[in-house]
């Protein structure tokens, strides 16, 4: 890669900061609107959304809490995206991978914490890999569509998990819940009192590896490749299938793992919510925000992860209700998506300026 | 200089607004992941925490939960912030609350439908079976066909009480009766809550009780579509269709947040296990005002009622001791 290219592509990824900023400045300002429009006081309001994080480091360790999952659930949109795959199941996968970690969490006595806790990380990481695969093969095998199995997958996961805890794994006289892992399965919780866990560190880790695989590896050369253009990719002698089946088994993957971190960083077993936890949606709308790259899905999650806890502060400070944050989150994913159009259009238009200069420049040559 | 500016205008605006003018105590709740709207035991504990800034002139705020992370940071976000007496509604915050009292000592929690042992907590929760059995004494009495509906919203413990305590009522007022059972598998979907309830009218079910929450409320469309009948939950819900809704079981956690905050008043709060049923207020039937209730219904509840509160009655609270 030239010199130039590198330049090239720095000026690229500054000009998409700004607009992502420029996008969330603009959703704060609609959030603004409505909040004056409930009678509350946005600067208090707001005031209130950074205190929530800022404030103190019992709210920083809070808003880790909340921005891990997305982290995972944002990686596993974005991997299965660049094969060219909708994964919807994200939700599904970090529900299994739960249960995964909390069953290992509290079956496995007597291990040292340095065994039991990856072994607990894996088996969520594994369910949550079967829960994606099973959808992968579907649709290499028959065709069938990804997104409509995914869907499915996601109330399999909900209603199963749901019979377990009310029936053979249930860990409570009267709650819906498993047992608590044994201490030995437990993350450890660096700022207490505070449930911030190392899992944000593995968060951060696997966000590594993502890249690594996506463009470091041949795996992920050839995943890309599906994503671009399957059929390309086929007659260039990519085994397709191969990579659909692979890809959702890696994305499926880092949701489980994404619920395992949660079970054995946050909840310490697995709770039956009577409904969905919401971070598998949430991370397709953190893997959009962050294009799919590992960097922006931590951007987004962050992003994410501050405006819920910062949600929950506005209410007890400015007595501003939750629903606000989802319109300021729903109208930061509008503007985002809407100033990729914008950038797009200015693009064109950029290239076909400079196509008329060059035309306009040859022409002059020529007259001389 | 432009931010300093900015700085004081916030403080200024966070002074304003903490300064409060009320005398009593500060008592806030946090909801859970249901939030405020859900016509049941949320809306009924932000009830009981109205009558207290009426009644006891207490300073009030609600936080809902976003997710089931938020349970810890809120229930310390408002202890930290001063608050005198903080409910945390619903058994889901149960483990939240096992971690956070102990941090609070000075402040006081309360915990609605669970139990937690710490000494500066009170938790209260209903004997639901005995108000269902009451509805179910009602729904046999009431119904022409003998055929009876239930509706859940998932299978639950804390569900699985209400089926069992309405499923003796209909039983030991009607032993011939049929009763049909379903669960919607969630407690926010009135879409499918109408679709169970259009499936039990439609095999001869002429009334229907319900303990889905929200999905409940497609059951009440149902019946006003149908012309049938059914019995609501928690909160008094004859109201939102007098004609239909001819009955509901009452669940006050209004009564319960409210007692909350007079005994911290009184300076008589203690951490205790308070179980209403029956004979404590805690639960009830309600009847409809729009339409004519027999006087021979009313009589058999009302005897219902008496043998329950006076020990005569013992019911159910699980399928395996029906």
């Amino acid at each position: 890669m030239t010199i130039n290219e590198t330049s090239a592509k720095t000026g690229h990824q500054l000009e998409r900061l700004w607009i992502s900023l420029a996008a969330v400045g603009l959703a704060l300002a609609v959030g603004a609107v409505v909040i004056i429009w409930a009678g509350r006081s946005p600067l208090l309001a707001y005031y209130a959304l950074w205190d929530a994080t800022f404030g103190s480091w019992r709210g920083f360790g809070e808003a880790l809490v909340s921005i891990t999952p997305l982290i995972f659930t944002g990686l596993s949109v974005a991997f299965a995206f660049r094969t060219g795959l909708f994964n919807i199941g994200a939700e599904g996968q970090l529900i299994m991978g739960q249960m995964g970690a909390a069953v290992a969490g509290y079956a496995f006595a007597g291990l040292p914490a340095a065994v039991h806790v990856p072994l607990a990380l894996l088996s969520g990481a594994l369910l949550g890999a079967l829960w994606g695969g099973i959808p992968g093969v579907l649709k290499a095998r028959l065709g069938a569509h990804e997104v409509i199995n995914t869907i499915m997958m996601n109330y399999i996961a909900l209603y199963f998990t749901h019979y377990l805890v009310i029936g053979p794994l249930k860990g409570h006289s009267y709650l819906p819940v498993t047992k608590q892992v044994l201490d030995s399965a437990k993350l450890w919780r660096f700022i207490p009192p505070t449930r911030a866990n190392i899992g944000v560190f593995a968060a951060l880790f696997m966000a590594l590896v993502v890249y690594f695989i996506l463009w470091r590896t041949t795996l992920g050369y050839e995943c890309r490749a599906v994503g671009l253009n399957p059929d390309a990719a086929e007659y260039a002698g990519i085994n397709v299938s191969h990579k659909l089946v692979v890809s959702m088994m890696i994305s499926g993957g880092l949701a489980g793992m994404g619920g395992a971190v949660q079970v054995l960083g946050v909840q310490h077993r697995f709770y039956d919510m009577f409904g969905f936890t919401g971070y598998g949606f949430d991370g397709i709308a953190v893997a959009l925000l962050g294009n799919n790259h590992p960097l922006g899905v931590i951007a987004g999650a962050s992003l994410f992860g501050i405006l819920a806890r910062g949600s929950q502060n506005m209410q007890s400070m400015a007595q501003v209700p939750r629903q606000i944050i989802g319109i300021v989150q729903a109208a930061v994913v509008i503007f985002v998506t809407g100033e990729y159009a914008v950038r797009r259009f200015l693009e064109r238009r950029r290239i076909s300026v400079s196509a008329n200069d060059f035309v306009s420049t040859t022409s002059g040559r020529d007259s001389r | 200089m432009k931010r300093s500016l900015m700085l004081v205008l916030v403080l200024l605006l966070a002074l304003s607004l903490g300064v409060s003018a009320k005398t009593g105590p500060k008592a806030v709740m946090v909801t859970d992941v249901g939030g405020l709207g859900d016509q049941s035991f949320n809306d009924a504990a932000w009830r009981g925490l109205g009558r207290a800034e009426k009644e006891l002139d207490a300073e009030i705020r609600v936080v809902e939960s976003s997710m089931m992370t938020d349970y810890e940071p809120n229930l310390a976000n408002l202890a930290e912030s001063g608050a005198d007496l903080i409910w945390a509604v619903g058994f889901l915050m149960t483990d939240a609350l096992e971690n956070i009292a102990p941090l609070y000592p000075d402040t006081k929690f309360g915990l609605i439908d669970a139990v937690v042992d710490a000494p500066n907590v009170l938790s209260v929760t209903f004997k639901d079976n005995e108000a269902s059995y009451l509805a179910g004494v009602f729904a046999a009495l009431w119904s022409e066909t003998g055929v009876i509906g239930f509706i859940g919203g998932m299978d639950a413990p804390v569900i699985e009480r209400f089926e069992v305590g309405f499923r003796a009522g209909v039983m030991d007022t009607n032993p011939d009766a049929e009763i049909l059972i379903g669960y919607a598998g969630n407690f926010d979907d009135p879409g499918k809550g109408k679709e169970l309830a259009l499936t039990q009218y439609n095999r001869g079910a002429d009334i229907i009780y319900h303990a889905a929450g929200a999905t409940g409320l497609g059951l009440i469309e149902a019946a006003k579509e149908t012309g049938k009948y059914a019995i609501g939950v928690d909160s008094d819900q004859t109201v939102l269709a007098p004609q239909h809704v001819v009955a509901s079981m009452l669940k006050r956690v209004d009564n319960a947040v409210f007692f909350g905050v007079e005994a911290l008043v009184k300076d008589e709060f203690i951490s205790d296990h308070l179980e209403l049923g029956l004979s404590e207020g805690g639960v009830g039937l309600a009847y409809s005002q729009g339409v004519e209730i027999p006087d021979s219904i009313k009589k058999a509840v009302g005897d219902a009622n008496e043998a329950i509160a006076a020990g005569g009655i013992v019911v159910p609270s699980t399928r395996a001791e029906l």
